[in-house]
């Protein structure tokens, strides 16, 4: 599957296209096939995005895993700082993606 | 320590108006991302793996303990209560808001400090020796040329747009403490047989894809040309420099190319077309900058340590410095905990760091490019107590130069262009290496991780150096030996095939065996491969 | 043709504008056009026929017309210098100090937003051909020819 992401413009948040609209959460990233680069162009220039990008992913247990390493990064924060993750409570969930 | 004028803090102020209309330009609009990122860069705004990330400068690595509060404000306030360290003795915050940025740079430029130059192609923020002004072994203190290079650096019409980053750095001092010729341009302040002070010019080192030690291009420059002969090297490497492969846009590939003759040449005919053009400061400024950076007033006191605390003893043979006053030593504070992440450092440390070099060491720290911060002019008689604090802060760590003092990059942990992790082997490797004991029989070993080949961790210059490369979306982990970034600078070899992350941590483990088993006696790691090498090291790894 | 955005008091030439190339064969050419790998000391020999050099920035990225043009003023051509290609805004400060005298953008710049961008640095630390005294002159009471 083909998920989008980027940054929020003026926070600088990692942020997934959920189908509607760009979330904080990879668990919302939704397949958006060829639609990819459309969507990109429409987010960008109406800067609701910055440095779109899309990234392949393989859907696991219903959710999207980034097939690549960094974009799993992304989707968690850095994993030398399990407080600084999206999910300080859960430890566990930095194995998962490394 | 320089202080500013009304002319350096109109420059910095004016750049804070600056940008906070450029970034409001953006937040508008007016600018797409195209147009507004190489303005972001130079101003150290970049957009990283996470967030926006800044880099703040530290002009040749000395601020003051106001800045170092200040530091810790930044952390506290905009970010998430730390700040790392860099290898250019800069601090970078990794979770910046593009809307804070403006107010930031503010907050910076009541300082006397700012972002101005850390990032994009253009001349950086000048590096020096973290002991200068404090080392014993120096001819003079390298940071006026610095500052006077630093001025003139600064918005050079010139040169925003060169092919590539540019890098200096000066040092003073036959040692080599600031990897100067692994530089753009490394300086090298030098007396001649006159007795006349000047520069000897050191172009197109650096590390990266293509790693150069830097040649000699002219071994003394008189001080009142300083500024021209860098204007000249400047100008040749902007108008021949390469633009048509960002790999091969530093000025050490077209140093390489021309050769280091024809490069030269070319300078000399630049250097006399500018010398008439009179760019050159007055000799006076020179001499205005040079009172800032005058000696305190040292005081005659204890000459001895008192080694009654073994722990304290050894903190004080790994972690302090010989200083040119007798009574006094440079102490390093080690931001490198077993176990840490290496170069960061929490608004609470920095704010004690402050206050530490307000009690102890003139108000004055560095940062050094080892990502450890130093109190340049501790007194012996103070040094019991400094490292009483700083023990109970968890900055006490004896470890300089030892394994554990590991410089690892930000790596694919926070930096986007990143292929694999850099400071969880840090941490996996000074664990090990605490709990098997084995640091305190290694000595001197100088180990640098990178997490991809544009080399911010300084892998080429580790006597152990590992590179994070990316073998199909899964980190993988080159192993190199004999680098080093000292005055016996040295690149170092890669061993072989790569390892995964355990095989890596259990790599270093097994070319530290070979070096224990082999080593002859007063011989450190890299004296040992230099004299028995790459095989023994190849075969235990790899047979 | 986009606007032309000129602080220069004479009146900008009609003739055509040669390539680099041909105007160094071309006896007669007094209005050129260089672009960033062009040899801007080339023209060093006829500069006293030149009313006009303009030099092209393909992007904005190659700062190499920062140099040409400061070349050809430190040879003491006072004729226009003209940036033109892909020229912003934020660039106008840096080429005036380099020489450039008049701009002429892929994309029209707005007047009042490049006066602006003059204004932007009270004081500079470097000495120019454009006449401002550098800080480190103020500094001392010295004046910069
Ligand atoms: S070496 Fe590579 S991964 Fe490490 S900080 Fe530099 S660019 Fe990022």
């Amino acid at each position: 599957m083909i998920i989008l992401t980027g940054n929020d413009l003026k926070s600088g948040a990692v942020v997934w296209w959920d189908g509607a609209e760009w979330s904080l959460h990879i668990e919302s990233a939704v397949d958006v096939g060829d639609e990819a680069e459309a969507i990109m162009a429409r987010e960008e220039s109406a800067r609701r995005v910055n440095v779109p990008y899309s990234v392949e992913a393989t859907l696991t247990d219903g959710i999207a895993r980034p097939n690549h390493i960094k974009d799993r990064v992304r989707g968690l924060g850095p994993t030398v700082r399990p407080d600084l993750t999206l999910k300080p409570d859960n430890p566990a969930a930095i194995e998962e993606i490394v | 320590m320089y202080k500013y004028d009304q002319y350096d803090q109109a420059m910095v102020d004016a750049r804070v108006a600056e940008f906070r209309d450029q970034a409001q330009r953006r937040i508008d609009g007016k600018l797409t991302e195209d147009q507004f990122k190489p303005l972001r860069l130079m101003n150290g705004l970049y957009l990283q793996l996470h967030a926006y990330m800044l880099r703040v400068a530290v002009p040749y690595g000395t601020l003051n303990s106001t800045q170092m509060h200040v530091l810790a404000d930044i952390a506290d306030k905009y970010d998430r209560g730390y700040g790392h360290f860099t290898t250019r003795q800069n601090i970078q915050y990794n979770w910046i808001k593009l809307e804070d940025a403006g107010d930031i740079l503010a907050d910076l430029a009541k300082v006397e400090m700012h972002a101005i130059q850390t990032s994009g192609n253009c001349i950086r923020n000048i590096s020096s020796d973290h002991f200068a002004g404090a080392a014993q072994d120096e001819l003079v203190d390298p940071r006026p040329y610095a500052e006077l290079l630093r001025q003139w650096s600064s918005f050079h019409p010139e040169f925003m747009y060169l092919p590539r980053k540019f890098k200096i750095a000066v040092i003073a001092s036959d040692t080599d403490r600031a990897a100067m010729r692994l530089h753009d341009i490394g300086i090298q302040i030098v007396k001649n047989a006159d007795g006349e002070i000047g520069a000897s010019f050191y172009v197109g080192g650096g590390m990266g894809r293509t790693p150069m030690i830097a040649p000699n291009i002219r071994d003394f420059v008189p001080l009142d040309q300083l500024i021209t002969y860098s204007e000249a090297c400047l100008r040749v490497y902007n108008r021949y420099g390469r633009r048509d492969n960002k790999y091969k846009a530093r000025i050490k590939i077209l140093v390489h190319e021309l050769g280091a003759e024809e490069y030269t040449r070319q300078v000399e005919e630049e250097f006399a077309h500018l010398l008439e053009q009179g760019i050159e400061p007055p000799i006076a400024e020179l001499e205005r900058i040079k009172p800032f950076f005058a000696d305190p007033a040292f005081e005659d006191g204890t000459k001895t340590v008192d080694r009654s605390d073994p722990d304290f003893a050894l903190w004080v043979d790994r972690n302090t410095h010989r200083h040119k006053h007798d009574s006094y030593v440079s102490a390093v504070v080690s931001l490198k905990p077993v176990g840490g992440i290496p170069g960061d450092a929490t608004a609470e440390q920095m704010h004690l760091m402050a206050d530490l070099a307000k009690e102890y060491s003139f108000d004055e720290l560095r940062v050094m490019h080892t990502q450890n911060i130093v109190l340049p002019h501790v007194k012996i008689a103070d040094l019991h107590a400094l490292w009483t604090k700083l023990e109970a802060a968890g900055l006490g760590t004896p470890n300089l130069d030892q394994i554990g003092d590991i410089i690892a990059c930000p790596g694919l942990d926070y930096c986007s262009l990143a292929n694999a992790r850099s400071i969880p082997l840090a941490q996996k490797i000074s664990e090990r290496f605490k709990a098997n004991g084995k640091e305190d029989t290694l000595g001197e070993l100088k180990l640098k991780i990178s997490g991809c080949i544009n080399a911010c961790g300084h892998h080429h210059a580790g006597h152990i150096g590992i590179l994070g490369v990316d073998k199909k979306g899964v980190e993988n982990y080159q192993l190199s030996l004999g680098g080093s970034e000292a005055e016996d600078t040295a690149l170092g070899k890669i061993t072989g095939r790569g390892f995964d992350e355990d095989g890596v941590i259990e790599a270093v483990e097994t070319v530290t065996d070979v070096y224990l088993a082999q080593k002859e006696d007063g011989e450190r790691f890299l004296d040992t491969y230099n004299r028995i090498g790459m095989a023994p090291f190849k075969e235990a790894l790899y047979d | 043709m986009t606007d032309l955005l000129r602080f220069r008091d004479d009146t900008p030439t009609t003739d055509p504008v040669a390539a680099f190339e041909t105007c160094c064969d071309q006896s007669n050419a007094t209005a050129v056009r260089i672009e960033p790998g062009d040899d801007a000391r080339a023209l060093l020999t006829f500069l006293d026929r030149l009313t006009l050099v303009e030099v092209n920035f393909p992007v904005y990225g190659d700062g190499r017309g920062y140099s040409a043009a400061r070349i050809l003023r430190e040879a003491g051509f006072d004729g226009e210098i003209r940036a033109v290609g892909d020229v912003l805004v934020d660039q106008l400060n840096n080429m005036r100090r380099c020489g450039f005298d008049a701009f002429q953008p892929n994309a029209p710049l707005d007047r009042a937003d490049a006066d602006a961008a003059f204004k932007t640095w009270p004081e500079v630390y470097q000495a120019t051909t454009d006449g401002r005294n550098p800080i480190w002159n103020i500094r001392h009471g010295a004046n910069h020819e």
